[in-house]
């Protein structure tokens, strides 16, 4: 359980971090909060000659958000803010998922990215894990994927020819497969906020507390004055080759009005968005029946959430 | 062949130095030079929760972490945590006094993790507790002398700040 050797870099700016991954190339590799590239390295399912250690770059840590009309409000004291347009919230890849689940603005301004956080392994885990380190290591069954997915964000890249914004849709391509090239560096995910009424639930199904989830389902929806379904976005984690989105379930909520949804019904399609992978943990089968119960009870939860922002008016 | 690298960690407040391979991680650094051989290894991938320690105060596994990371970091490991060598920290004392620990082997990582739970959940519930400690495996106690000593440990802690 001891990693090949590697030669160990800490840069301590993001230019800097991109020269030696342009520099070293598919040699290196970018080390976020190691929860998981440190035990594949241990184990020895991967191996790298040039270790490029992020945590001392301080401009990839913390939240910030601006809104229309009141410019700029760094909450963590993060550069980079210039990136940032009218209503956005920007997380520095290397802000900690401890930090993520405490952090107000967040809480506030992506629900989603609150909830899901506590599903992340223990508090442990949490206070090393990054959300840039998860979104850039892609694995299937993880948290912060699937939630990006569903709400659009865009991840921020950095490389040698500059920074680009890659959106969701885009950016995941298979398991552990990104569209980032070796020197690309993720340094930053960006979220709309949601406006007008709307609510957010997540949950996933675990054997054990803290275990990669079987199934995971991360659900938004907004809706009009009329209490009409407009908005609705659908993640799911644990199901496919990467994280995927009910896209049925989507479509079959657009509006509908919020009292009358059968979620359980409208659940069971998430089935045909599914194309889940059996394992020792679980076969496809049982993945697609529990995913798509999951997703009619996560469902059911934003439902019950929207009714009573409705009634609060 | 990578280059030892010089560093500096304070480990249960004294400091220690050394030159180490990246490779090191800082679970192997904290056994084998600091020579604080209450940080256990079960796993060394990040599930057992045995190696636990505080960096600058928070919990972490030290086995996913490599030495040269914490330098210039505060290290807290089991043999720090109570204040003196005559006296038990009160989650180390609840342990003993609720059977929280058969054979032993995962005590270490328990106790740090309970002392860092209570630190931010000083008043929990049953459930909380039991969501707080399930990043630590135990295979002898079935949880419950841990649970307990838990329990008593926020008890105790509580009387002493109020």
């Amino acid at each position: 359980m001891k990693p090949a050797a590697f030669e160990y870099h800490a840069p301590e700016s993001v230019s800097d971090a991109v020269g030696l991954l342009a520099q070293y190339g598919d040699d290196a590799k970018p080390l976020a909060g190691g929860q998981s590239l440190v035990p594949m390295l241990s184990m020895r399912l991967t191996r790298f000659e040039h270790i490029v250690d992020l945590n001392q770059v301080q401009e990839m840590f913390g939240v910030s958000s601006t809104s229309s009309g009141n410019g700029a409000n760094s909450a963590n004291g993060i550069n980079g803010a210039a990136r940032i347009k009218a209503d956005e919230v920007r997380i520095g890849a290397m802000t900690r998922q401890a930090s993520v689940e405490t952090n107000p603005t967040v809480a506030q301004k992506v629900p989603l990215l609150h909830l899901a956080s506590p599903y992340i392994g223990h508090f442990q885990i949490r206070n090393r894990g990054t959300i840039g380190g998860s979104v850039a290591h892609a694995d299937p069954a993880s948290e912060y994927p699937a939630v990006m997915l569903a709400l659009g964000g865009i991840a921020e890249v950095a490389s040698p020819l500059g920074t680009r914004d890659i959106p969701a849709a885009d950016f995941f391509q298979s398991t552990f497969t990104t569209a980032l090239a070796g020197d690309d560096l993720l340094v930053a995910l960006r979220f709309q906020p949601w406006a007008g009424p709307c609510s957010f639930a997540f949950a996933e199904i675990a054997r054990r507390s803290g275990d990669f989830a079987l199934a995971g389902a991360a659900v938004a929806l907004g809706a009009n004055e009329a209490g009409k379904i407009n908005r609705a976005a659908v993640g799911m984690l644990g199901v496919g080759s990467t994280a995927v989105r009910a896209s049925s379930v989507e479509a079959a909520l657009s509006g509908l009005a919020v009292d009358e949804v059968d979620a359980a019904e409208v659940g069971r399609l998430a089935a045909q968005d599914m194309d889940p992978v059996g394992d020792v943990h679980a076969s496809a089968e049982y993945r697609r029946s529990a995913g798509s119960t999951l997703v009619g009870r996560v469902l059911a939860d934003a439902l019950v959430q929207l009714t009573e922002e409705l009634k609060d008016g | 062949m990578a280059e030892a690298v010089a560093i500096s960690v304070k480990v249960n407040g004294r400091l220690q130095q050394g030159l180490v391979e990246p490779r090191l991680t800082l679970a192997d650094f904290l056994r084998e030079k600091a020579l604080c051989t209450g940080v256990h290894l079960g796993c060394e991938h990040g599930v057992c929760g045995t190696c636990t320690i505080l960096l600058d105060g928070q919990a972490v596994r030290s086995c996913l972490m490599f030495a040269v990371q914490a330098n210039q970091a505060e290290v807290t490991t089991v043999e720090g945590l109570a204040l003196n060598e005559d006296t038990l920290h009160p989650v180390q004392q609840a342990f003993s006094d609720c059977h929280g620990l058969q054979c032993g082997f995962c005590t270490p990582g328990f106790v740090i993790s309970v002392a860092a739970f209570l630190e931010a959940n000083p008043d929990p519930t049953d459930e909380e507790i039991r969501h707080g400690i399930s990043g630590n495996l135990c295979r002898c106690t079935g949880y419950q002398g841990i649970v307990a000593a838990t329990r008593q440990a926020a008890a105790t802690m509580g009387g002493k700040s109020r």
